[in-house]
């Protein structure tokens, strides 16, 4: 057998249990992954016009914050969350909003009326009134939405990642 | 390369050795009843794994356990395969462990000198029966409710201490989200843990004695 030029019993066995083994594996082991990062590749996007009220309310000059929920439903339950923006008119004819959402890691920040400034509580990140980074460690100026108004009323696109 | 490291390993860890008596035994000519113990014992690591990933999304409270297996049934990707592998393997696994123990007593297997093999296979049964009663309520559904209302009401009917066992059982007078999460942690904990263990000394009997061989005419 040993000079033969053919596989052996032996080898032919290894080989066929190797390869039926192998789908056997491939049809046990892809549902098994599937299944557990299944959730992760079903997030929906997220693309909506929210209302944030006449545009009367919000003074000239002082950033006021809005706060609205979105409602998600993940798994077997729904997901309220809760996001803030800061509606900024420097002047009346000017219409900025931006999120309260610090670009650092993500804690909520607030604006300080004393100094001008919007001040993040976790790592004194600073941003001035046009979510400009003026001190502290945020990478990046404050997330600003997109805005329209219609018949007087302000509306964000609110776009979720 | 890899022979290498094998004897390298081998050398230290006694895998030859090991092999040679669990899988080289010298076994009697048998039959296709003598493959029901190794049926059995495959369902349950079939169970144990399908069981672990249902883990994953299952939620032993009454306000989710439907919603979640509702979830694993029409959400997840394959969710409905894993839950369906666990329900049938579950009878699959009493009805094999229950042949298995006919086999064993039609060949009087049981006899000396493997009393002790048979005692933990009995012992085996009634746990994987306990995961049955237990893993019926999980669902959380009409028919899981009014099956574990009766089992525990058949339990309380025993005289003297039956008020007490089904106390014990549904963790106070009612069936309630206390009864979900002590069955639930009995079918995925106790009774686990247990089977695994007895499996394990009903395996080293097995290998230390031998197997019995088919009784002949005059046995």
């Amino acid at each position: 057998m040993a000079d033969s030029p053919h596989i052996d019993r032996r080898q032919f066995v290894n080989v066929v249990l190797a390869f039926l083994g192998t789908i056997m594996g491939v049809m046990v082991g892809l549902p098994a992954i599937g299944y557990m990062i299944s959730p992760a590749t079903k997030v929906q996007k997220k693309d909506d016009w929210i209302p944030v009220g006449p545009l009367e309310k919000y003074p000239v000059g002082t950033p006021t914050l809005f706060s609205f929920n979105r409602t998600t439903v993940n798994g077997w339950e729904k997901t309220v969350n809760s996001f803030g923006a800061f509606v900024v008119r420097s002047s009346p004819d000017q219409l900025k909003v931006f999120s309260n959402v610090c670009t650092h890691l993500s804690c909520r920040v607030n604006w300080n009326e004393g100094v001008k400034e919007y001040i993040c509580p976790c790592h004194d990140g600073h941003f001035d009134a046009e979510g400009r980074v003026t001190a502290g460690p945020p990478p990046k100026p404050l997330r600003e939405y997109e805005t329209k108004v219609e018949n007087g009323n302000v509306f964000i696109h609110f776009i979720e990642s | 390369m890899a022979a290498k490291v094998f004897t390298w390993l081998d050398e230290r860890l006694g895998l030859t050795p090991i092999y040679n008596t669990v899988f080289d035994r010298k076994v009697p000519k048998v039959n296709w009843w003598y493959t029901l113990g190794s049926a059995t014992l495959f369902l349950f690591v079939l169970q144990a794994v399908t069981g672990i990933f249902l883990s994953v999304y299952y939620v032993p409270s009454p306000d989710h356990a439907y919603e979640s297996i509702q979830y694993i049934m029409n959400g997840v990707a394959f969710g409905w395969l894993i839950r369906g592998i666990h329900h049938w393997g579950a009878s699959l696994m009493v009805f094999f462990a229950f042949i298995h123990m006919l086999r064993t007593f039609y060949y009087a297997a049981y006899k000396y000198p493997r009393e002790v093999t048979w005692l933990t296979g009995v012992v085996l049964l009634l746990a994987t029966l306990g995961m049955g009663f237990t893993g019926y309520l999980l669902p959380w559904n009409q028919r899981a409710y009014w099956a574990t209302t009766v089992g525990t009401e058949i339990a309380g009917t025993a005289p003297f201490i039956g008020g007490f066992i089904l106390r014990v059982l549904r963790g106070g007078n009612d069936l309630s989200a206390v009864t979900l999460a002590r069955f639930f942690a009995v079918h995925i904990w106790f009774l686990p843990a247990a089977i695994a263990l007895i499996i394990g000394f009903h395996l080293y009997l097995v290998i230390r004695i031998g197997i019995s061989a088919v009784p002949k005419e005059d046995d």
